[in-house]
């Protein structure tokens, strides 16, 4: 499955993990991971182009990837930081 | 740049728990790039803090409350012009602006200027008549009606809902869960501020508040969209943060060109999780959080004192997006003296 889940554009990130979401005023923290995956978001990348990027760079087997991103995914989304394509 | 030297009466020096926006006013009075002021307090209660707030206002004027009417207040203005020679008022209380609007041309007279809204826009935006506004306007606005007894209470359930919300005609306002809560906060705000009442229905979401300033002519020549972080147990921000918000623009932009609004005002307006936004209020004046938009650069008050004197004015075209306002509470030490002086003389 391809995800069409589109991040914010005008989400401002911090090296901190620090997520500020300008439209609301609402502020979050993440861990690096999390920043990570979020700044992959916000260049455009699809889930599969960033589960390769991450099962590559960290010892992570596809299945736990997914698990934890999918769980990650549906968190932004209920904090309103996605938009649909 | 040399800057004006201008003698200004600022209201509401209240700085309490449900602060007037007097003080935040005249702070950013104070930090004004092209005016030189000297701020003269007007206040009503001796325990108004900014009365002792002697860095901020230079002197402060007891004046009568609304209630004495407008002929002994003009009379109390008249002798705080003879010794101080106003050029400008900024009434802040929604309760005294009715007299203050009356007093526009008498006020004009004796070389004192206001920038504040026709009696028209005043009335039109009564949180009694809202409803009909929103029609007007096309802005959403949660239904509302006034109740003139207690004994309407019982009908209620016919229109509304619970919970909902039973509001003051200028300030308060309580979520009642049943009839029993709708009663007590009837008799509660009725006594305090008088009737009607008004009951809304209640719209769950985020409270987003936009403070925005109207040129009298149909633009807008400023605005800062915010959104309250903490939330006082009477429903005040003390803290928020500007956000950017282009529907909210949009609502204060249309609000200000279908009214042709003069001077500032707050809109407060709920955001349902889905996106929907809804007018609760309307505040024909700067709230108490204006000194917000200063942070984020626009300084409101400046303006508002260039239009009054009749100068031109650009609207300002951004602001900074994720400046926070976060409150305090600060004990002053007062003298007796002082507190005596005020109290006996009704000056300080």
């Amino acid at each position: 499955m391809i995800l069409s889940m589109k991040i914010k554009r005008n989400l401002a990130l911090s090296d901190s993990g620090f997520v500020f979401n300008p439209s609301s005023g609402d502020s979050f923290s993440t861990n690096p991971i999390g920043l990570e995956i979020v700044r992959h978001l916000k260049d455009g990348l699809n889930d599969l182009e960033i589960k390769k990027l991450i099962c590559k760079k960290y010892e992570v087997d596809e299945a736990s990837f997914e698990n934890d991103f999918y769980d990650f995914i549906s968190t932004l989304s209920k904090f309103q930081l996605t938009e649909d394509k | 740049m040399k800057k004006q030297k201008i003698n200004i009466a600022v209201t509401s020096l209240n700085a309490i728990d449900s602060p007037g926006p007097g003080i935040s006013v005249i702070r950013a009075l104070r930090e004004s790039k092209v005016f030189d002021v000297r701020i003269i307090g007007l206040s009503y209660d001796t325990l108004e803090p900014g009365i002792y707030m002697h860095d901020l206002v230079d002197k402060t004027y007891q004046i009568p409350l609304p209630s004495a009417g407008m002929s002994i207040l003009m009379d109390r203005i008249r002798y705080i012009h003879s010794r101080e020679k106003l050029n400008i008022i900024i009434p802040n209380f929604d309760a005294e602006l009715f007299s203050f609007i009356n007093l526009v041309d008498p006020l004009k007279k004796m070389g004192i200027r206001a920038f504040l809204p026709t009696l028209k826009q005043f009335e039109e935006r009564h949180k009694a008549v809202l409803n009909e506004f929103g029609k007007k306007y096309k802005i959403k606005v949660p239904f509302s009606k006034m109740i003139f007894s207690a004994s309407e209470i019982a009908a209620l359930g016919k229109q509304f809902s619970y919970p909902l919300v039973v509001k003051g005609k200028f300030y308060d306002a309580s979520i009642a869960y049943s009839a029993d809560q709708a009663q007590n906060y009837f008799n509660k705000i009725s006594v305090k501020w008088g009737l009607p009442i008004i009951i809304q229905e209640f719209v769950q979401g985020a409270e987003v508040n936009i403070t925005a300033l109207g040129d009298g002519k149909g633009n807008m020549i400023g605005a800062v969209p915010m959104r309250k972080q903490y939330i006082t147990d009477k429903g005040k921000a003390w803290a928020g943060i500007s956000i950017d918000d282009k529907k909210l623009l949009s609502m204060a932009r249309k609000m200000i060109k279908g009214t042709k609004w003069r001077g500032g005002l707050e809109m407060e307006v709920i955001m349902t999780s889905k996106g929907d936004y809804y007018l609760l209020e309307i505040n024909p004046r700067f709230p108490a959080w204006i000194y917000l938009a200063v942070g984020c650069g626009q300084n409101h008050p400046e303006a508002l004192v260039k239009m009054a004197l009749g100068q031109r004015v650009k609207a300002f075209s951004s602001y900074e997006v994720g400046k926070m306002f976060i409150r305090y509470s600060y004990d002053m030490i007062v003298g007796l003296k002082e507190f005596e002086k005020i109290s006996t003389q009704g000056e300080l």
